[in-house]
Protein backbone atom coordinates (compact mmCIF):
# COMPACT_ATOMS: atom_id res chain seq x y z
CA UNK A 1 0.00 0.00 0.00
CA UNK A 2 1.36 3.47 -0.84
CA UNK A 3 2.21 5.29 2.18
CA UNK A 4 -0.97 8.08 2.99
CA UNK A 5 1.67 10.33 4.40
CA UNK A 6 4.98 12.36 2.86
CA UNK A 7 6.88 13.98 5.29
CA UNK A 8 10.41 14.11 6.58
CA UNK A 9 11.79 10.90 5.43
CA UNK A 10 13.76 8.83 8.50
CA UNK A 11 17.11 8.68 6.97
CA UNK A 12 17.63 12.49 8.31
CA UNK A 13 18.27 13.40 11.59
CA UNK A 14 15.53 14.44 13.86
CA UNK A 15 17.73 17.28 14.85
CA UNK A 16 20.83 18.79 13.20
CA UNK A 17 23.10 17.87 15.97
CA UNK A 18 26.11 18.62 13.86
CA UNK A 19 25.68 21.66 12.85
CA UNK A 20 26.98 25.02 15.04
CA UNK A 21 23.96 27.35 14.48
CA UNK A 22 21.76 27.58 17.28
CA UNK A 23 18.86 25.93 14.73
CA UNK A 24 19.00 22.70 14.89
CA UNK A 25 16.01 21.92 12.61
CA UNK A 26 17.02 24.26 9.36
CA UNK A 27 19.06 23.41 7.09
CA UNK A 28 22.37 25.86 5.83
CA UNK A 29 21.06 26.00 2.23
CA UNK A 30 19.58 28.63 0.83
CA UNK A 31 16.48 29.04 0.20
CA UNK A 32 15.32 28.18 -3.01
CA UNK A 33 18.10 25.93 -3.09
CA UNK A 34 17.87 22.72 -5.55
CA UNK A 35 20.64 20.50 -2.80
CA UNK A 36 17.29 20.25 0.01
CA UNK A 37 15.23 18.59 -3.28
CA UNK A 38 18.22 16.36 -4.32
CA UNK A 39 18.67 15.43 -0.37
CA UNK A 40 15.37 15.00 0.32
CA UNK A 41 14.24 12.38 -2.79
CA UNK A 42 18.01 10.62 -2.03
CA UNK A 43 16.88 10.35 2.23
CA UNK A 44 13.52 8.93 1.01
CA UNK A 45 15.27 6.64 -1.43
CA UNK A 46 17.57 5.36 1.06
CA UNK A 47 14.73 5.00 3.46
CA UNK A 48 12.22 3.14 1.06
CA UNK A 49 15.53 0.70 0.24
CA UNK A 50 16.12 -0.15 3.88
CA UNK A 51 19.54 0.81 2.90
CA UNK A 52 20.24 3.82 5.27
CA UNK A 53 22.14 1.35 7.72
CA UNK A 54 24.20 0.68 5.54
CA UNK A 55 24.78 3.79 3.90
CA UNK A 56 28.35 5.66 3.56
CA UNK A 57 27.66 9.58 1.67
CA UNK A 58 30.41 10.90 0.52
CA UNK A 59 30.22 15.09 1.19
CA UNK A 60 32.25 17.33 -1.55
CA UNK A 61 33.65 20.62 -1.05
CA UNK A 62 30.74 22.92 -1.93
CA UNK A 63 27.71 24.66 -0.45
CA UNK A 64 26.76 20.74 0.35
CA UNK A 65 29.86 20.22 2.02
CA UNK A 66 27.57 20.08 5.15
CA UNK A 67 25.52 17.09 3.85
CA UNK A 68 26.72 15.07 7.02
CA UNK A 69 24.64 17.53 9.14
CA UNK A 70 21.55 15.98 7.95
CA UNK A 71 22.16 12.46 7.14
CA UNK A 72 21.88 9.74 9.89
CA UNK A 73 24.22 7.28 7.96
CA UNK A 74 27.70 6.83 7.90
CA UNK A 75 29.52 9.56 6.52
CA UNK A 76 32.84 11.62 5.25
CA UNK A 77 33.51 14.42 3.83
CA UNK A 78 35.90 14.49 1.26
CA UNK A 79 39.20 16.48 -0.10
CA UNK A 80 37.69 18.78 -2.68
CA UNK A 81 37.06 16.41 -6.16
CA UNK A 82 38.23 13.29 -4.54
CA UNK A 83 35.13 12.26 -3.18
CA UNK A 84 34.78 9.07 -5.69
CA UNK A 85 37.80 8.29 -4.91
CA UNK A 86 37.15 7.55 -1.36
CA UNK A 87 34.19 6.38 -2.41
CA UNK A 88 36.10 3.45 -4.41
CA UNK A 89 38.14 2.72 -1.19
CA UNK A 90 35.08 2.29 0.93
CA UNK A 91 33.35 0.43 -1.71
CA UNK A 92 36.15 -2.02 -1.75
CA UNK A 93 36.80 -2.07 1.65
CA UNK A 94 32.81 -2.15 2.69
CA UNK A 95 31.80 -4.07 -0.41
CA UNK A 96 28.33 -4.70 1.70
CA UNK A 97 27.79 -0.75 2.20
CA UNK A 98 26.09 1.57 -0.18
CA UNK A 99 28.29 4.39 -1.16
CA UNK A 100 27.28 7.55 -2.45
CA UNK A 101 29.09 10.34 -3.79
CA UNK A 102 27.40 13.48 -4.00
CA UNK A 103 29.01 16.38 -5.99
CA UNK A 104 28.58 19.58 -7.07
CA UNK A 105 29.92 21.36 -10.77
CA UNK A 106 32.48 22.64 -9.29
CA UNK A 107 33.66 19.87 -7.17
CA UNK A 108 32.88 17.05 -9.66
CA UNK A 109 33.70 18.70 -13.29
CA UNK A 110 37.03 20.86 -12.17
CA UNK A 111 39.35 19.62 -9.67
CA UNK A 112 37.65 16.37 -9.46
CA UNK A 113 38.01 15.53 -13.01
CA UNK A 114 40.19 12.69 -13.13
CA UNK A 115 38.60 11.29 -9.94
CA UNK A 116 35.42 11.04 -11.00
CA UNK A 117 36.51 9.88 -14.89
CA UNK A 118 38.54 7.41 -13.48
CA UNK A 119 35.84 5.84 -11.31
CA UNK A 120 33.45 5.64 -13.82
CA UNK A 121 35.83 3.87 -16.05
CA UNK A 122 36.63 1.26 -13.14
CA UNK A 123 33.09 1.10 -13.03
CA UNK A 124 33.34 1.20 -9.77
CA UNK A 125 30.37 -0.18 -7.83
CA UNK A 126 29.03 3.62 -6.91
CA UNK A 127 26.34 5.70 -6.92
CA UNK A 128 27.28 9.27 -8.22
CA UNK A 129 24.67 12.57 -7.99
CA UNK A 130 26.10 15.06 -9.56
CA UNK A 131 24.17 18.73 -8.54
CA UNK A 132 25.08 21.21 -11.83
CA UNK A 133 24.38 24.33 -11.02
CA UNK A 134 26.71 26.56 -13.30
CA UNK A 135 28.29 28.15 -11.12
CA UNK A 136 30.57 28.00 -7.81
CA UNK A 137 27.68 28.35 -5.78
CA UNK A 138 29.29 28.50 -2.27
CA UNK A 139 32.25 30.82 -3.06
CA UNK A 140 29.86 33.33 -4.25
CA UNK A 141 29.01 32.99 -7.84
CA UNK A 142 32.30 32.50 -10.18
CA UNK A 143 32.33 30.95 -13.25
CA UNK A 144 32.77 27.02 -13.25
CA UNK A 145 33.51 24.77 -16.00
CA UNK A 146 29.90 24.14 -16.91
CA UNK A 147 28.58 27.80 -16.61
CA UNK A 148 27.06 28.27 -19.86
CA UNK A 149 28.09 30.43 -22.76
CA UNK A 150 26.90 34.18 -22.58
CA UNK A 151 26.59 33.43 -18.95
CA UNK A 152 27.85 36.42 -16.31
CA UNK A 153 29.17 35.42 -13.21
CA UNK A 154 31.56 37.45 -11.17
CA UNK A 155 34.46 35.79 -12.89
CA UNK A 156 33.18 36.48 -16.09
CA UNK A 157 31.23 39.72 -15.65
CA UNK A 158 30.40 40.11 -19.67
CA UNK A 159 29.58 36.75 -19.94
CA UNK A 160 31.27 33.44 -21.09
CA UNK A 161 33.12 33.20 -24.23
CA UNK A 162 34.21 30.79 -25.64
CA UNK A 163 37.18 32.02 -26.68
CA UNK A 164 38.78 32.88 -23.43
CA UNK A 165 37.16 30.45 -21.20
CA UNK A 166 36.12 27.26 -23.56
CA UNK A 167 33.13 25.97 -23.88
CA UNK A 168 30.44 24.18 -20.21
CA UNK A 169 31.50 20.68 -19.72
CA UNK A 170 29.23 18.18 -20.77
CA UNK A 171 29.35 15.60 -17.71
CA UNK A 172 26.87 12.72 -18.72
CA UNK A 173 27.51 12.76 -21.88
CA UNK A 174 31.48 12.50 -20.95
CA UNK A 175 30.92 9.58 -18.57
CA UNK A 176 28.33 8.09 -21.07
CA UNK A 177 31.44 7.40 -23.51
CA UNK A 178 33.22 5.10 -21.27
CA UNK A 179 32.08 1.32 -21.57
CA UNK A 180 31.73 0.73 -17.95
CA UNK A 181 29.28 2.64 -16.11
CA UNK A 182 25.99 0.89 -15.53
CA UNK A 183 23.85 4.07 -15.88
CA UNK A 184 23.95 8.07 -16.35
CA UNK A 185 20.89 9.65 -17.03
CA UNK A 186 20.46 14.27 -16.97
CA UNK A 187 17.23 15.32 -15.07
CA UNK A 188 16.32 18.19 -13.91
CA UNK A 189 14.40 20.25 -11.34
CA UNK A 190 12.63 22.90 -12.74
CA UNK A 191 8.83 21.32 -12.74
CA UNK A 192 6.75 19.20 -11.36
CA UNK A 193 6.77 17.02 -14.30
CA UNK A 194 10.70 16.63 -14.24
CA UNK A 195 11.27 16.78 -10.20
CA UNK A 196 8.81 13.61 -10.20
CA UNK A 197 11.45 12.19 -12.91
CA UNK A 198 14.64 13.30 -10.84
CA UNK A 199 13.40 11.64 -7.86
CA UNK A 200 13.08 8.49 -10.03
CA UNK A 201 16.81 8.45 -11.78
CA UNK A 202 17.59 9.01 -7.84
CA UNK A 203 15.98 6.27 -6.77
CA UNK A 204 17.17 3.76 -9.53
CA UNK A 205 20.69 5.19 -9.16
CA UNK A 206 20.53 4.06 -5.49
CA UNK A 207 19.15 0.72 -6.33
CA UNK A 208 21.08 0.11 -8.62
CA UNK A 209 24.33 0.06 -5.93
CA UNK A 210 21.78 -2.12 -3.81
CA UNK A 211 21.33 -4.77 -6.88
CA UNK A 212 25.22 -4.99 -7.62
CA UNK A 213 25.31 -3.36 -11.11
CA UNK A 214 27.44 -1.28 -10.90
CA UNK A 215 28.30 2.32 -11.68
CA UNK A 216 25.59 4.97 -12.04
CA UNK A 217 25.42 8.63 -11.77
CA UNK A 218 22.97 11.35 -12.05
CA UNK A 219 23.52 14.85 -13.25
CA UNK A 220 20.88 16.94 -11.96
CA UNK A 221 20.29 20.10 -13.27
CA UNK A 222 19.81 22.75 -10.17
CA UNK A 223 18.70 25.84 -9.07
CA UNK A 224 20.94 28.41 -7.56
CA UNK A 225 19.29 31.46 -6.93
CA UNK A 226 21.44 33.39 -4.48
CA UNK A 227 24.16 32.28 -7.08
CA UNK A 228 22.48 33.81 -10.14
CA UNK A 229 20.77 36.40 -8.78
CA UNK A 230 17.50 35.45 -9.39
CA UNK A 231 14.22 34.40 -7.00
CA UNK A 232 13.51 30.94 -6.65
CA UNK A 233 10.70 30.59 -9.01
CA UNK A 234 12.57 32.72 -11.47
CA UNK A 235 15.80 30.51 -11.57
CA UNK A 236 13.60 27.26 -12.60
CA UNK A 237 12.70 29.19 -15.70
CA UNK A 238 16.33 29.60 -16.07
CA UNK A 239 17.04 26.37 -16.02
CA UNK A 240 14.48 25.67 -18.52
CA UNK A 241 15.71 28.73 -20.84
CA UNK A 242 19.47 28.49 -20.61
CA UNK A 243 20.78 25.13 -18.95
CA UNK A 244 18.35 22.90 -20.69
CA UNK A 245 19.75 23.74 -24.63
CA UNK A 246 23.32 23.33 -23.23
CA UNK A 247 22.12 20.39 -21.38
CA UNK A 248 19.93 17.59 -22.97
CA UNK A 249 18.26 15.63 -20.46
CA UNK A 250 17.76 12.23 -20.92
CA UNK A 251 18.84 8.93 -20.51
CA UNK A 252 22.76 8.21 -21.88
CA UNK A 253 23.49 5.46 -20.92
CA UNK A 254 21.10 2.41 -19.47
CA UNK A 255 22.71 -1.05 -18.98
CA UNK A 256 21.01 -1.91 -16.10
CA UNK A 257 18.96 -4.77 -17.51
CA UNK A 258 22.20 -6.64 -19.27
CA UNK A 259 24.89 -6.21 -16.87
CA UNK A 260 25.27 -9.08 -14.64
CA UNK A 261 25.56 -8.19 -10.91
CA UNK A 262 28.81 -7.14 -9.55
CA UNK A 263 30.83 -9.51 -7.47
CA UNK A 264 33.49 -8.14 -5.83
CA UNK A 265 36.05 -10.66 -4.51
CA UNK A 266 38.44 -9.67 -2.08
CA UNK A 267 41.99 -10.97 -2.23
CA UNK A 268 43.63 -11.82 0.98
CA UNK A 269 46.45 -13.81 0.66
CA UNK A 270 47.86 -16.10 3.45
CA UNK A 271 50.72 -15.75 5.17
CA UNK A 272 52.80 -18.01 3.15
CA UNK A 273 51.67 -16.26 0.14
CA UNK A 274 52.55 -12.65 1.61
CA UNK A 275 55.98 -14.39 2.35
CA UNK A 276 56.46 -15.96 -0.99
CA UNK A 277 55.76 -11.94 -3.23
CA UNK A 278 58.02 -10.27 -0.29
CA UNK A 279 61.35 -13.27 -0.99
CA UNK A 280 61.35 -13.90 2.56
CA UNK A 281 62.42 -17.23 2.43
CA UNK A 282 64.88 -16.93 5.61
CA UNK A 283 63.42 -17.73 9.13
CA UNK A 284 62.52 -14.31 10.41
CA UNK A 285 60.48 -15.83 13.32
CA UNK A 286 62.92 -15.20 15.91
CA UNK A 287 62.19 -12.97 18.45
CA UNK A 288 65.12 -11.68 20.81
CA UNK A 289 64.54 -10.95 24.75
CA UNK A 290 63.58 -7.12 25.46
CA UNK A 291 66.88 -5.54 27.83
CA UNK A 292 66.44 -3.91 31.14
CA UNK A 293 66.42 -0.42 29.85
CA UNK A 294 66.52 2.33 32.31
CA UNK A 295 63.24 4.23 33.20
CA UNK A 296 64.09 7.89 30.87
CA UNK A 297 65.03 5.52 28.13
CA UNK A 298 62.28 3.53 27.57
CA UNK A 299 59.64 4.08 25.08
CA UNK A 300 61.60 6.53 23.45
CA UNK A 301 60.21 8.45 20.26
CA UNK A 302 63.03 9.30 18.10
CA UNK A 303 63.84 11.70 15.03
CA UNK A 304 66.79 10.61 12.61
CA UNK A 305 67.41 13.59 10.78
CA UNK A 306 70.37 14.42 8.12
CA UNK A 307 71.63 14.91 4.57
CA UNK A 308 69.67 12.38 1.84
CA UNK A 309 72.60 9.48 0.91
CA UNK A 310 73.39 9.52 4.81
CA UNK A 311 71.33 6.07 5.79
CA UNK A 312 68.91 8.30 7.49
CA UNK A 313 65.97 6.60 6.57
CA UNK A 314 67.42 2.74 6.99
CA UNK A 315 69.05 4.18 10.64
CA UNK A 316 65.30 4.84 11.26
CA UNK A 317 63.87 1.54 9.44
CA UNK A 318 66.65 -0.52 11.09
CA UNK A 319 65.71 0.55 14.90
CA UNK A 320 62.02 -0.25 13.99
CA UNK A 321 63.01 -3.73 12.63
CA UNK A 322 65.07 -4.69 15.81
CA UNK A 323 62.29 -3.12 18.00
CA UNK A 324 60.01 -5.79 16.09
CA UNK A 325 62.81 -8.65 16.92
CA UNK A 326 62.24 -7.56 20.48
CA UNK A 327 58.64 -7.85 20.45
CA UNK A 328 57.97 -3.87 20.50
CA UNK A 329 55.01 -2.29 18.93
CA UNK A 330 57.04 0.27 16.58
CA UNK A 331 56.24 2.82 13.61
CA UNK A 332 58.57 4.11 11.70
CA UNK A 333 57.52 7.92 8.99
CA UNK A 334 59.98 8.52 6.60
CA UNK A 335 59.97 12.51 5.33
CA UNK A 336 62.18 13.52 2.43
CA UNK A 337 62.46 15.92 -0.51
CA UNK A 338 62.64 14.44 -4.07
CA UNK A 339 66.33 14.10 -4.29
CA UNK A 340 67.81 10.55 -4.02
CA UNK A 341 71.19 12.19 -2.41
CA UNK A 342 71.61 15.65 -1.16
CA UNK A 343 68.84 16.80 -0.27
CA UNK A 344 66.99 16.63 3.72
CA UNK A 345 66.22 13.69 4.85
CA UNK A 346 64.54 12.43 8.32
CA UNK A 347 62.19 9.76 10.01
CA UNK A 348 60.31 9.28 12.67
CA UNK A 349 60.35 6.47 14.65
CA UNK A 350 58.56 4.99 17.75
CA UNK A 351 59.58 1.87 19.57
CA UNK A 352 56.49 1.42 22.39
CA UNK A 353 55.72 -1.27 25.07
CA UNK A 354 52.14 -0.25 23.64
CA UNK A 355 50.57 0.37 20.28
CA UNK A 356 51.27 3.37 18.31
CA UNK A 357 48.75 5.69 17.37
CA UNK A 358 49.91 8.21 15.64
CA UNK A 359 53.25 7.54 13.91
CA UNK A 360 54.50 11.39 13.76
CA UNK A 361 57.20 12.24 16.09
CA UNK A 362 57.28 16.10 16.74
CA UNK A 363 58.67 15.94 20.14
CA UNK A 364 61.47 13.49 20.13
CA UNK A 365 63.19 12.16 23.26
CA UNK A 366 65.88 11.15 21.32
CA UNK A 367 66.78 13.38 18.39
CA UNK A 368 70.06 11.55 15.85
CA UNK A 369 71.57 14.85 14.02
CA UNK A 370 74.03 13.76 10.95
CA UNK A 371 74.40 17.17 9.39
CA UNK A 372 74.43 20.45 11.14
CA UNK A 373 71.09 22.33 9.64
CA UNK A 374 69.74 19.21 10.67
CA UNK A 375 70.54 19.52 14.55
CA UNK A 376 69.91 23.59 14.61
CA UNK A 377 66.02 22.26 13.15
CA UNK A 378 65.22 20.10 15.73
CA UNK A 379 67.12 20.42 18.65
CA UNK A 380 64.93 22.78 20.57
CA UNK A 381 62.01 20.17 19.65
CA UNK A 382 63.59 17.26 21.69
CA UNK A 383 62.22 16.87 24.95
CA UNK A 384 63.25 17.60 28.46
CA UNK A 385 65.44 15.01 29.19
CA UNK A 386 65.82 13.63 26.22
CA UNK A 387 68.79 12.64 24.08
CA UNK A 388 70.48 14.67 22.00
CA UNK A 389 72.81 12.88 19.42
CA UNK A 390 74.95 14.34 17.07
CA UNK A 391 77.66 13.22 14.69
CA UNK A 392 80.82 16.03 15.86
CA UNK A 393 82.91 15.33 13.25
CA UNK A 394 80.12 16.49 10.63
CA UNK A 395 78.92 19.38 13.04
CA UNK A 396 81.19 21.98 14.41
CA UNK A 397 78.85 23.66 16.92
CA UNK A 398 77.76 22.21 20.46
CA UNK A 399 73.85 22.12 21.16
CA UNK A 400 73.19 24.96 23.18
CA UNK A 401 70.45 22.50 25.07
CA UNK A 402 71.43 22.26 29.16
CA UNK A 403 68.35 20.37 30.60
CA UNK A 404 68.79 16.95 27.75
CA UNK A 405 71.86 14.28 27.32
CA UNK A 406 74.20 15.44 24.81
CA UNK A 407 75.72 12.62 23.50
CA UNK A 408 78.50 13.38 20.70
CA UNK A 409 79.43 11.08 18.45
CA UNK A 410 82.03 11.54 15.72
CA UNK A 411 80.17 8.55 13.50
CA UNK A 412 81.68 9.98 9.78
CA UNK A 413 85.23 9.86 11.11
CA UNK A 414 84.79 6.11 13.12
CA UNK A 415 83.56 4.94 9.97
CA UNK A 416 86.07 6.11 7.54
CA UNK A 417 88.31 4.01 9.98
CA UNK A 418 86.40 1.15 8.97
CA UNK A 419 87.05 1.80 5.69
CA UNK A 420 83.19 3.58 4.23
CA UNK A 421 81.99 6.41 5.18
CA UNK A 422 78.85 5.40 4.08
CA UNK A 423 78.10 2.92 7.15
CA UNK A 424 78.34 6.35 9.31
CA UNK A 425 74.49 5.40 9.70
CA UNK A 426 75.27 1.83 11.91
CA UNK A 427 78.15 3.55 14.06
CA UNK A 428 75.16 5.87 15.00
CA UNK A 429 72.87 3.12 15.40
CA UNK A 430 75.13 1.19 17.12
CA UNK A 431 76.11 4.10 19.68
CA UNK A 432 72.29 4.74 20.57
CA UNK A 433 71.74 1.32 21.81
CA UNK A 434 75.18 1.10 23.58
CA UNK A 435 74.49 4.27 25.43
CA UNK A 436 70.85 3.76 26.12
CA UNK A 437 70.79 -0.49 26.36
CA UNK A 438 67.57 0.00 24.43
CA UNK A 439 68.30 -3.26 22.46
CA UNK A 440 70.89 -5.98 22.54
CA UNK A 441 73.54 -6.23 19.70
CA UNK A 442 72.29 -9.52 19.18
CA UNK A 443 68.96 -7.78 17.75
CA UNK A 444 70.98 -5.32 15.45
CA UNK A 445 72.63 -7.85 14.14
CA UNK A 446 69.38 -10.21 12.86
CA UNK A 447 67.59 -6.44 12.14
CA UNK A 448 70.33 -5.88 9.33
CA UNK A 449 69.41 -9.18 7.60
CA UNK A 450 65.99 -7.06 6.61
CA UNK A 451 67.53 -3.36 5.96
CA UNK A 452 70.11 -4.46 4.29
CA UNK A 453 69.54 -5.95 0.50
CA UNK A 454 73.42 -6.76 -0.49
CA UNK A 455 74.36 -9.15 1.48
CA UNK A 456 78.10 -8.61 0.91
CA UNK A 457 77.34 -5.52 3.43
CA UNK A 458 76.59 -7.11 6.31
CA UNK A 459 79.86 -7.42 7.71
CA UNK A 460 81.02 -4.29 7.51
CA UNK A 461 78.09 -2.88 9.43
CA UNK A 462 77.99 -5.30 11.83
CA UNK A 463 81.57 -3.80 12.32
CA UNK A 464 80.13 -0.75 12.50
CA UNK A 465 76.90 -2.01 15.17
CA UNK A 466 80.00 -3.16 17.05
CA UNK A 467 82.36 -0.28 17.23
CA UNK A 468 79.25 1.78 17.88
CA UNK A 469 77.90 -0.12 20.67
CA UNK A 470 81.43 0.29 22.53
CA UNK A 471 81.63 3.59 21.86
CA UNK A 472 77.99 4.19 22.69
CA UNK A 473 78.94 1.91 26.11
CA UNK A 474 81.45 3.89 26.90
CA UNK A 475 79.70 6.74 27.35
CA UNK A 476 76.76 5.82 29.47
CA UNK A 477 76.00 8.03 32.59
CA UNK B 1 -9.98 11.81 20.45
CA UNK B 2 -10.47 9.01 18.30
CA UNK B 3 -8.72 8.18 15.29
CA UNK B 4 -10.26 8.15 12.03
CA UNK B 5 -9.58 7.96 8.45
CA UNK B 6 -8.92 10.83 6.85
CA UNK B 7 -11.48 11.80 3.92
CA UNK B 8 -10.04 15.21 3.35
CA UNK B 9 -6.53 15.47 1.90
CA UNK B 10 -4.64 17.90 4.25
CA UNK B 11 -1.38 19.94 3.86
CA UNK B 12 0.63 21.80 6.51
CA UNK B 13 3.54 24.48 6.51
CA UNK B 14 5.46 24.76 9.75
CA UNK B 15 6.12 28.47 9.70
CA UNK B 16 9.52 28.03 11.40
CA UNK B 17 10.48 25.63 8.88
CA UNK B 18 9.69 27.37 5.70
CA UNK B 19 12.72 30.27 4.34
CA UNK B 20 9.17 31.33 1.86
CA UNK B 21 10.94 30.57 -1.17
CA UNK B 22 7.80 30.04 -3.03
CA UNK B 23 8.30 26.74 -4.61
CA UNK B 24 5.62 24.78 -3.24
CA UNK B 25 2.84 27.95 -4.34
CA UNK B 26 4.30 27.95 -7.27
CA UNK B 27 4.24 24.22 -7.82
CA UNK B 28 1.17 23.72 -5.64
CA UNK B 29 -1.49 21.96 -9.04
CA UNK B 30 -4.74 23.11 -7.69
CA UNK B 31 -3.49 26.90 -6.03
CA UNK B 32 -4.39 26.26 -2.53
CA UNK B 33 -1.00 27.62 -0.91
CA UNK B 34 0.07 31.23 -0.55
CA UNK B 35 1.98 33.45 1.59
CA UNK B 36 1.01 34.17 4.58
CA UNK B 37 0.90 37.95 5.88
CA UNK B 38 2.89 37.17 8.67
CA UNK B 39 6.88 36.62 8.70
CA UNK B 40 8.44 33.75 10.81
CA UNK B 41 11.26 34.37 13.30
CA UNK B 42 13.78 34.23 10.14
CA UNK B 43 11.76 37.17 8.68
CA UNK B 44 10.54 35.02 5.90
CA UNK B 45 7.48 35.03 4.36
CA UNK B 46 6.23 31.54 5.15
CA UNK B 47 3.86 29.73 3.06
CA UNK B 48 0.12 28.25 4.26
CA UNK B 49 -2.25 26.54 3.08
CA UNK B 50 -5.54 27.97 1.87
CA UNK B 51 -7.25 25.64 3.85
CA UNK B 52 -9.58 24.10 1.50
CA UNK B 53 -9.08 22.67 -2.03
CA UNK B 54 -5.63 19.98 -1.07
CA UNK B 55 -5.84 16.99 -3.67
CA UNK B 56 -2.87 15.34 -1.30
CA UNK B 57 -0.84 15.20 -4.61
CA UNK B 58 2.46 15.55 -2.92
CA UNK B 59 3.87 17.79 -5.73
CA UNK B 60 4.25 20.79 -2.98
CA UNK B 61 6.41 18.39 -0.65
CA UNK B 62 9.04 17.71 -3.46
CA UNK B 63 9.19 20.63 -4.64
CA UNK B 64 10.24 22.16 -1.20
CA UNK B 65 13.79 22.11 -0.72
CA UNK B 66 13.23 21.90 3.16
CA UNK B 67 13.37 18.37 4.79
CA UNK B 68 10.57 19.40 7.04
CA UNK B 69 8.54 22.28 6.18
CA UNK B 70 5.93 20.47 4.39
CA UNK B 71 3.50 16.95 5.71
CA UNK B 72 1.46 15.85 3.38
CA UNK B 73 -1.86 14.40 4.19
CA UNK B 74 -3.24 11.98 1.67
CA UNK B 75 -7.07 10.71 1.62
CA UNK B 76 -7.33 7.59 3.96
CA UNK B 77 -4.18 8.46 6.28
CA UNK B 78 -5.12 7.64 9.63
CA UNK B 79 -3.57 10.05 12.46
CA UNK B 80 -1.85 9.38 15.15
CA UNK B 81 -4.06 9.64 18.86
CA UNK B 82 -3.10 13.49 19.35
CA UNK B 83 -1.51 14.68 15.88
CA UNK B 84 -3.09 17.84 14.15
CA UNK B 85 -3.91 16.80 10.55
CA UNK B 86 -5.54 20.64 9.75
Amino acid sequence: MATKILKKPETFYERYERNPSADKKMPHYCPGCGHGNVHKMMAEALEDFEVDDRTILISPVGCSVFAYYYFDTGNIQAAHGRAPAVATGIKRAHPESIVISYQGDGDLAAIGTAEILHAANRGENITVFFVNNAIYGMTGGQMAPTTIVGQKTTTTPYGRQPSNEGYPVKVAELISQLDAPVYVERVSLMDNKHRAKARQAIRKAIKNQVDNLGFSLVEILSPCPSGWKLDPVDSLKWIEEYMIPNFPLGVYRDKTKEVQPYSFTRFEPDEEEIKKQLGITRETEKTFPKQEVPQRYQNPEIKVAGFGGQGILLLGAAIAQAGMLENYHVSWLPSYGPEMRGGTANCHVQVRETEVGAPMVSNPTVLIAMNRPSLEKFENDVQQGGIIMYDNSLIDVDPGRKDVEILPVPATKMADELGNTRIANMIALGALMGYTGLMSRETLYESLHAAIKRKRFLEINRKAIDKGYEFGQSKRV
Amino acid sequence: MATQVLTTPSVTVEPELCKGCGLCIDACPPDVLAFHKKFNSKGYHYAFYLGEGCTGCGVCFYACPEPEAIVVYKKGYVPEANEEVA
